[in-house]
């Protein structure tokens, strides 16, 4: 398996220990990611999306983290590489973008400061060079007037252009990896347009394999070619976008997918939340985690969805590579029968 | 920047106004006889109006403050009165501008006791200040950095012990063991860099300086400790690790540029405050500064003196005030100056 794919995550588990006990903030957690290809993560806040995706950034070590499983690069586990080892790749091989870009530049220095650093501690080059480098960079995002935007402070940008300024430095190392933590959650909605087609096209551009993590599932279906559904620490949906979003096969796929607002629509189709609140990931119950919000669990004989966590197994469309974690014997005659109208038809039309 | 500090300035010095002119009316309120106190305990009722001639303490409050705001632009001469000035030319005595009074029970001007005491105490306050900083960031860091181990615990737990110690035990325990006991330096006294050199001055200083640091030691290691921890759990710390910083210029670059931000307004003040005097070291090493001069006068009823420490204390902390703001302009691109 490890070789087959350029990343394979594989029974990730991040625990934190805590005063209270232990926070299962990621579960079992594995997927694959080919070189150009896009894995968009979804899931509500607080299912994992953060911290299961900083744990192959290796940002995670020097914390109470416990950290089992592998995440295979190219061949490498990750998880067994040194800080030091850990910290040439950071950066260089595996960037990451986040949510705000106004708080993850520091404030004191300027932009292409920052960026010039991400190149430098990477590549022994002169100011100079590192500086034309940067522009260029700069150029490349799209930031109008790059040679004077270069000595501009963080709080001088708009929050698009900070955002642009964030792509820079990821990119500036040509990066195989490049981890994008919600990076249009802060932002406006067309600025968050923009900033996709950017990631778009600058993915093409360098070959680079994208694990975009968002809450919204229009996101996903703009930009992935897979789709993972995190629930409390774990995955509870995996599939190519195609599949997961035009055959969902668990409820709160569902639940996200009627959700969604649709912007475009002009007919009142009411917007369907999900009722409840995700579970603490602290000294979790057995069975399923979703069951507590589920509103197809009295579809199940018996109470197996309060006894035995599903496991994460090829559903009844799609094949072996659409896999769900459901215990409903028939979803997708219920998703066809009660849900899909529900769904604004943008979503699962999309691909 | 500068017509900004300009601004500020002026606003300072008429602060500084306001300042006297409220010390003025609160001691002209005060039930004593100022004159008498001015001319001393045998004075017969003749020499005390003579005192209150002399120092105008006959006239009323605003014009005597008048006076002293003109003394301070152009300097003045004590007695003031034409009358007195005749029959007792051998009483003149010249106060140059700024003029901060005449001190009738030092027999001196006010510019005169200050010009003597404020060199020990921002020698004091200098010294202290480079050790509390010196000490109380290393250490507040160093907690930070190890935070919840046992270093981390002893750091935090031994400065609030000394914090815990009045600053006159402090002082006199360093005199008792250092120098008496011990003998490790000599009975500390203040000598100027002119008179014996920095290494003397210095070496005078250090257990006053040391004394007076340990008051600030507590607080300066805490408030260092909670900045950097602050800082260090900042997005953009998030950042410059995801860079592939190693984790010490993500500490020294990244955490303490921001970390250490805030402290600079804490030292400016604590620093101008201690140039106005720090009483109790300097009355346990009976060194002679501002401190010392501040209690001496008070107990003597020294009017004029005690006016000019209160002009030239509030003028060290207006000073400072200024420069920390200015500071801050510098370090953080986000403030704008105006
Ligand atoms: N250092 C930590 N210690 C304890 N719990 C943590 C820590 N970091 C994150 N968590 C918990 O892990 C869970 C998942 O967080 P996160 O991955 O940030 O969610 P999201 O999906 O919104 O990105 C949350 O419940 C959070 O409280
Ligand atoms: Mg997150």
């Amino acid at each position: 398996m490890n070789n087959e794919h350029f990343l394979s995550v594989n029974d990730l588990q991040v625990h934190f220990k805590t005063a209270d006990g232990i926070v299962k903030a990621t579960d079992g957690l594995s997927y694959t990611l080919d070189r150009g290809k896009t894995l968009g993560i979804v899931g509500e806040s607080g299912s994992g999306k953060s911290v299961s995706s900083s744990a192959i950034m290796g940002l995670h070590q020097g914390t109470s983290a416990r950290i089992e499983g592998n995440v295979w690069l190219d061949g490498v586990d990750l998880l067994t590489l040194s800080p030091p080892e850990m910290r040439k790749l950071r950066g260089k091989e595996i960037a990451m973008i986040f949510q705000d870009p106004l708080s993850a530049l520091h404030p004191y220095y300027t932009v292409g400061h920052q960026i010039a650093e991400a190149y430098r501690v990477h590549n022994a080059v002169s100011k100079k060079h590192a500086r034309k480098k940067v522009v260029e960079m700069l150029e490349l995002v799209g930031i109008p007037q790059p040679e004077r935007r270069f000595d501009g402070y963080p709080h001088e940008y708009s929050g698009g252009m900070r955002q642009r300024a964030m792509i820079a430095m990821a990119l500036i190392n040509d990066p195989s990896l490049l981890i994008a933590d919600e990076p249009t959650t802060a932002l406006d909605v067309t600025v968050q347009a923009q900033i996709l087609d950017l990631l778009q096209k600058l993915q093409k551009e360098f070959n680079t394999a994208i694990i975009m993590i968002t809450h919204d599932l229009g996101v996903v279906a703009e930009m992935a070619d897979d789709a993972l559904v995190m629930y409390a620490g774990r995955a509870v949906e995996y599939g190519p976008v195609s599949e997961v979003l035009t055959h969902p096969e668990m409820p709160y796929t569902w639940g996200l997918l009627s959700s969604v607002p649709d912007v475009t629509a002009d007919t009142d189709i009411p917007m369907v939340p999900i009722p409840g609140n995700p579970p603490s990931l602290l000294n979790q119950p057995p069975g399923c985690a979703f069951q507590p919000r589920c509103v197809h669990s009295s579809k199940v004989p018996g109470d197996l969805c309060k006894t035995t966590m599903p496991d994460l197994l090829p559903g009844s469309h799609g094949g072996s590579g659409h896999l769900t974690r459901c215990h409903l014997p028939n979803p997708e005659l219920i998703y066809e029968t009660e849900v899909a109208h529900d769904v604004t038809p943008t979503q699962s039309e999309e691909r | 920047m500068w017509a900004y500090a300009a601004r500020r300035v002026v606003i300072g010095v008429m602060l500084l106004l306001a300042l006297t002119l409220v010390t003025f009316v609160l001691f002209f309120a005060s039930p004593a006889d100022q004159a008498r106190h001015a001319c001393g305990k045998q004075c017969t009722d003749e020499q005390i109006a003579v005192t209150e001639k002399a120092l105008g303490y006959d006239k009323p409050v605003y014009e005597q403050w008048g006076m002293f705001v003109k003394g301070l632009a152009t300097g003045r001469e004590f007695p003031a009165d034409p009358e007195l000035k005749k029959t007792h030319p051998e009483f003149i005595t010249d106060c140059d501008a700024p003029c901060l009074g005449y001190s009738k029970t030092n027999g001196k001007t006010v510019n005169y006791l200050i010009g003597k005491a404020a060199p020990v105490s921002v020698s004091l306050a200098v010294v202290a200040v480079v050790l509390w900083l010196a000490f109380g960031v290393s250490l507040g860091i160093i907690a930070a950095v190890v935070k919840g181990s046992i270093i981390d615990r002893g750091i935090v737990g031994l400065t609030l012990i000394i914090y815990a110690f009045p600053t006159f035990f402090l002082g006199v325990f360093f005199l008792k063991f250092v120098v008496v006991k011990w003998g490790i330096l000599a009975y500390p006294g203040y000598v100027s860099i002119a008179e014996g050199g920095v290494a003397n001055w210095l070496n005078n200083l250090l257990l006053p300086g040391m004394t007076l640091a340990l008051v600030f030691l507590a607080s300066y290691v805490r408030m260092t400790r909670a900045f950097v921890l602050e800082s260090l759990g900042e997005d953009y710390i998030r950042t410059a690790r995801a860079k592939g910083l190693t984790s010490r210029r993500v500490l020294f670059k990244h955490a303490l540029r921001a970390a250490l931000t805030p402290l600079v307004t804490m030292t400016g003040i604590d620093f101008a405050s201690l140039l106005g005097g720090a009483i109790i070291t300097e009355q346990v090493f009976a060194y002679n500064g501002m401190g010392k001069l501040t209690v001496d006068s008070s107990q003597a009823w020294d009017l004029p003196t005690i006016i000019g420490i209160v002009v030239v204390a509030g003028a060290f902390v207006i000073l400072a005030n200024i420069i920390v703001d200015i500071c801050y302009a510098l370090i953080d691109p986000r403030v704008r100056l105006g």
